[in-house]
């Protein structure tokens, strides 16, 4: 019934220069907890999600508690609290892109990698996750795939882009 | 004062407050949420909607929300405007999107605030056919039960339980409609105070736990006004009951002392009330050590015959009323008669009544130790010792937020930019103490000192404001902070069971008086009549111990409500035991004193009988009986009018009611003269009626025991008391002590309470309830000179009693949720000194003293003062231990686990199994 609680030891979670980092971003900052989204997505950026143990262990660091930090990590949708593939797929539905049919493409999509929403493909390389807008309505229908910006989809793109996935999975 | 137009009607009103206080204070029906009189407002619910014109030209308005506008003079307001009308409704529709229809099998159905705002702002019909959103539930520990997909995101929980209460461990989570309040993973929830998320929640999103395994509706739950017997606080309490079961416990608001809120041990700690460890029937001890179950008539028959021409002694309880215990001292005579407290808590009690009887300081309420603007604290970890006293202390270090905002302008009740604007700043609060206490997180400083060392820092402390130069720069630093405060606050109290650390605390009180007459001295009482039993005491009473010596000489040895085990040695019980006295227990549940009794007589609870206790700050309050006591139960004083009528009393003769009790009280010395003011007696008519403990809509009296008698018996009738087990009267207008619940129409949830206040968050209607008896001639405290305990030796450690909110009070623990919480008995060590021993956290530590061993757990502690240990007090593992002694400790490698037995959460699962017809 009861879960023990998770033991962190900082140290062993994250790294020296994770730990690094985050007292870089601890320096400009008067409080501790100013920090906190900078030290997620430290975390993040290492290791593509931020696991409960890193949870506990920043939490600890930045002298707060799990639940005050969960709050925050919980709070915005690009701090991952669930292991993530390799590059995630930010695919907007927002208004601009939802008029110029980004369901259809968002159905291709899947149809190529055989992924909904908040899913990662079986060979880890890409999860998707719907966003609000990515502020690229004048090139509509858009995503990012990682740190890149993809404008103006259409299946010709998406089948450039996915269609090989499946042939790659079974190489 | 302010005038302002509500729909035409011309209303003065308050300067400063807010348009939602404005409309409450005037009786009008403004529905909201996250809204609360004691945290202020935030505007998140946005439910308190209504419309507020420009200018008298301005026909059209704007949409504004009560909680978060000012009044101003001359400004015009709509509640009635069909936009407001409309917006309001539209808000609870869209909570009510997510919110499950599951009233039926809700435990806040019945006094839901959502369900009492749904029907007022007039929403009837959902549209929304789609899907609700669904949440995991967390188990948050054997007190608060979690249902998430109830929650209408007020964030009213997470404010209460952090930024209220200083609790981490809840928060929330996610954002837009996944919002989530919790912990980061499932466990008990830390804080000490979590009990009140069941009223802070506007839902059934937190509810009471043991309540829902034995759950009736509020409008079935016969109830009455109480007083918590937890500790020496003396917060109020709405007890309920139904089939003769104490169903749980509600705060009952008191302006001065406990506001709305309670802490777990007076929510969750009675319990006991229902325990099978319960005493049913008098018994009568044979040789074998058996007890025979004999009805009253014969108990009492049995015990003429003892009590025929026999020399007779008693012993009060500090825990009994004051009429039980001014009962027995009359009848054995005060030569005869001890108040029950061992010496080595006596001599501490005694020096606090003589502090608080002398003092220039002012002895203050919690509501005005919630204007302290700097706090100095000697010897207590008072979460653990006066639980509500530290949630006050945890307001008044917010006093310096609001005077920053007073001078930007900014209305107190404006909560999240105050505490935006504040940030950590906070009034000074002072820690000493001999380990960590749970307001260190609070405290501008943390001292850690032996017992002895705080006192002689305290004295230090007290020369330095009488003008002497500072022994240190921390002296300084304390002196200056206090001396600079317009209202400095020293709290001590005797749970270090050392009178010095008082006398030092009172020292400083009186040398900061001298400067500043609005100087508080607080001194908190270990048990809830401690002061009362202490008041009453006469010089000739013999101390516990001394009554230990005395037995050989009496026939027979009376002991009300007190497990005298808690207080003596075991050489000291068995000498008593020994003495071949005859010992009457009088007593509500099992114990090791009640064992050892030739006979035990069953007493009633305090749900079921009536008395005053006198909590820290002498205020005398009257507790009332929720319920009859069963058939064989008598509450104490009865027990002891009868007993006393055996003996061939003369003195007591003449009383048979409690009333008369009570003059007979009040008549016994001057200081309680007022007594029978602290609540109406008997005759007590409100418009020809007594007050009614039972809700207008009580269900099913005449068949309630059909599953025993078809036969429908007449309705209990209550010749000792103004209230009546009955739903015929009113529940208005009536003195503030004889308010059994709040109840108004369209207000079915706890926050009805506004229709009895005077004023939203104000003193209720029916005036100041408890009378102060304990009033200081201001003569100044007279210096006494007492004797250090000492250091203990290099290899060797002194011993000081560690205070758990759940675990150290007597009865609470008997509770089984608070007895889970409480866990086992420990050993507290700094982190250094466990290093020293080569212990770790959960190793065994043999602790020897005073030629007795003792396996305990080790507990490792932010702070522990050089030298000491610290041992959970009033276990019943730790009995022998005694504060000051000094103690060996060895490292234990025999220990093994005992066989797991059964917690709480085990047994509510077995109630389930068990069956209750009632549920």
């Amino acid at each position: 019934m009861t879960q023990q609680p998770i033991q962190t030891d900082l140290n062993s979670v994250l790294s020296h220069e994770e730990i690094h980092a985050i007292d870089a971003e601890l320096s400009h900052v008067p409080y501790k907890s100013g920090a906190a989204i900078d030290a997620l997505k430290i975390v993040q950026a290492r290791r593509g999600w931020v696991s409960d143990d890193c949870l506990m262990a920043i939490a600890r660091h930045l002298d707060m508690s799990a639940e005050q930090l969960e709050g925050i990590a919980t709070f915005y949708n690009l701090i991952y609290r669930r292991p993530v593939g390799e590059k995630v797929i930010l695919f907007c539905d927002s208004v601009s892109c939802w008029i110029s049919d980004c369901d259809g493409i968002k159905a291709k999509i899947s149809q190529h990698l055989q992924i909904d929403y908040g899913e990662t493909t079986t060979d880890n390389r890409y999860t998707l996750l719907p966003v609000p807008c990515l502020g690229a309505c004048d090139r509509a229908p858009v995503m990012m795939i990682g740190d890149e910006l993809i404008t103006d989809l259409d299946d010709a793109r998406i089948e450039l882009l996915f269609g090989a996935h499946n042939e790659a999975r079974t190489d | 004062m302010p005038t302002i137009t509500i729909d035409g009607q011309t209303l003065e009103v308050k300067e400063g407050d807010n348009i939602l206080q404005a409309c409450l204070n005037a009786g009008l029906d403004l529905p909201y949420f996250c809204w609360h009189p004691a945290m202020g407002s935030i505007g998140s619910c946005r439910q308190c909607a209504l419309v507020q014109y420009q200018n008298p030209s301005d026909e059209r308005g704007r949409i504004v929300m009560g909680c978060m506008t000012q009044v101003t003079d001359g400004a015009r307001f709509s509640l009635d405007a069909n936009n407001a009308v409309e917006f309001r409704e539209a808000v609870v529709e869209s909570l009510m999107l997510n919110h499950p229809h599951d009233c039926p099998v809700c435990a806040e159905g019945g006094e839901c605030h959502l369900q009492d705002m749904t029907v007022m702002v007039g929403h009837r019909d959902r549209r929304y056919r789609g899907k609700k959103n669904t949440h995991r539930n967390q188990y948050l520990g054997p007190l608060i039960h979690h249902e998430m997909n109830r929650c209408i995101t007020c964030y009213r929980c997470e404010r209460f339980y952090r930024d209220y209460a200083g609790g981490t461990d809840l928060g929330a989570q996610a954002s837009r409609d996944r919002l989530y309040f919790g912990r980061q993973q499932d466990g008990v929830l830390e804080s000490e105070f979590s009990g009140n998320l069941v009223e802070v929640c506007p839902t059934g999103v937190f509810t009471d736990k043991p309540f829902l395994a034995d759950f009736s509706r509020k409008w079935d739950l016969q109830s009455a006004p109480s007083i918590c017997g937890g500790c020496g606080v003396g917060c109020n309490i709405a007890p309920g009951e139904r089939y003769g079961r104490l169903k749980r416990v509600h705060n009952r608001y008191h302006d001065d002392i406990n506001g709305y809120f309670i802490c777990d041990r007076g929510r969750f700690g009675n319990s006991y009330v229902n325990a099978d460890q319960r005493i049913d029937y008098a018994g009568i001890q044979d040789a074998d050590g058996r007890f025979t179950a004999v009805d009253q008539a014969s108990a009492l028959d049995t015990a003429g015959a003892w009590l025929k021409n026999a020399k007779i002694g008693g012993i009060g309880s500090p825990r009994a009323s004051l009429e039980a215990n001014f009962l027995l001292q009359t009848w054995v005579g005060a030569d005869q008669f001890s108040s029950g407290i061992a010496d080595i808590e006596r001599a501490t009690v005694d020096r606090q009544l003589q502090i608080l009887q002398s003092t220039r300081a002012i002895n203050p309420s919690i509501k005005q130790m919630e204007s302290a603007d700097a706090v100095l604290i000697l010897g207590e970890d008072l979460t653990h010792t006066a639980a509500r006293v530290a949630l006050a202390l945890r307001q008044a270090v917010r006093n310096k937020s609001l005077a920053m905002a007073t001078q930007m302008g900014l209305p107190s009740w404006q909560d999240a930019a105050v505490r935006n604007l504040a940030q950590d700043a906070l009034s000074p609060l002072f820690v000493v103490t001999s380990y960590a206490s749970r307001l260190d997180d609070i405290a501008q400083r943390t001292v850690t000192l032996a017992p002895d060392d705080i006192a002689e820092f305290g004295r230090h402390l007290a020369a330095r404001l009488q003008g002497e130069p500072a022994q240190s720069p921390l002296i300084e630093e304390f002196a200056s902070s206090l001396a600079a405060a317009e209202r400095p606050l020293i709290i001590s109290g005797s749970s270090m069971l050392q009178s010095n650390i008082i006398d030092a605390g009172a020292a400083i009180a009186e040398a900061l008086c001298l400067d500043n007459p609005q100087t508080m001295l607080s001194l908190t009482a270990p048990e809830s009549n401690t002061v009362g039993a202490t008041m009453l005491a006469h010089p000739n009473n013999l101390s516990l111990e001394g009554m230990v010596e005395r037995a050989v000489e009496l026939d027979v040895l009376v002991i009300l409500e007190n497990d005298v085990t808690r207080r003596l040695d075991a050489a000291s019980m068995q000498k008593l035991v020994a003495s071949g006295t005859k010992i009457i227990a009088l007593d509500v549940i099992e114990n090791a004193t009640v064992e050892r009794a030739s006979m035990v007589l069953p007493a009633a609870s305090f749900a079921e009988s009536q008395g005053t206790l006198i909590n820290h700050e002498g205020r005398a309050q009257r507790f009332f009986p929720v319920f009859p006591p069963a058939e064989q139960r008598l509450p104490s004083w009865q027990w002891l009018l009868q007993l006393a009528a055996l003996n061939g009393n003369s003195q007591l003769t003449a009383l048979t009611q409690f009333d008369q009790v009570v003059d007979a009280c009040a008549a016994s010395q001057p200081a309680f003269a007022h007594l029978n003011e602290v609540a109406p007696d008997r005759s007590f008519r409100d418009r020809g009626q007594k007050i009614p403990r039972q809700t207008h809509r009580y269900s099913g009296r005449t068949a309630i025991n059909a599953g025993v008698s078809v036969h429908e018996p007449q309705q209990p009738v209550d010749h000792e008391t103004p209230l009546a087990f009955s739903m015929e009267g009113l529940n208005r207008d009536q003195p503030s002590t004889l308010i059994p619940y709040v109840w108004s129409p369209g207000w079915n949830s706890n926050h009805a309470l506004q229709k009895f206040q005077a004023e939203v968050d104000g003193p209720l209607k029916g005036g100041q309830s408890g009378v102060r008896v304990l009033i200081s001639s201001a003569d100044g405290v007279a210096p006494q000179t007492t004797t250090p305990i000492g250091a203990a030796p290099n290899d060797r450690w002194q011993l000081v009693p560690v205070h758990r909110l759940h675990g150290s009070e007597e009865l609470s623990a008997r509770s089984d949720e608070i007895a889970e919480l409480a866990g086992d008995a420990f050993i507290a060590l700094s982190a250094e000194t466990a290093g020293q021993l080569e212990v770790a956290e959960g190793d065994r530590l043999k602790v020897i003293a005073n030629g007795d061993s003792i396996s305990l757990a080790v507990k490792i502690v932010d702070r522990m003062a050089a030298g000491c240990v610290g041992y959970s007090y009033g276990y019943a593992a730790t009995r022998g231990l005694i504060a000051g002694a000094h103690a060996d400790l060895q490292r234990d490698t025999d220990w093994r686990p005992p066989q797991p037995s059964l917690i709480a959460t085990d047994r509510q699962s077995m109630a389930v199994d068990r069956g209750n017809p009632h549920v």
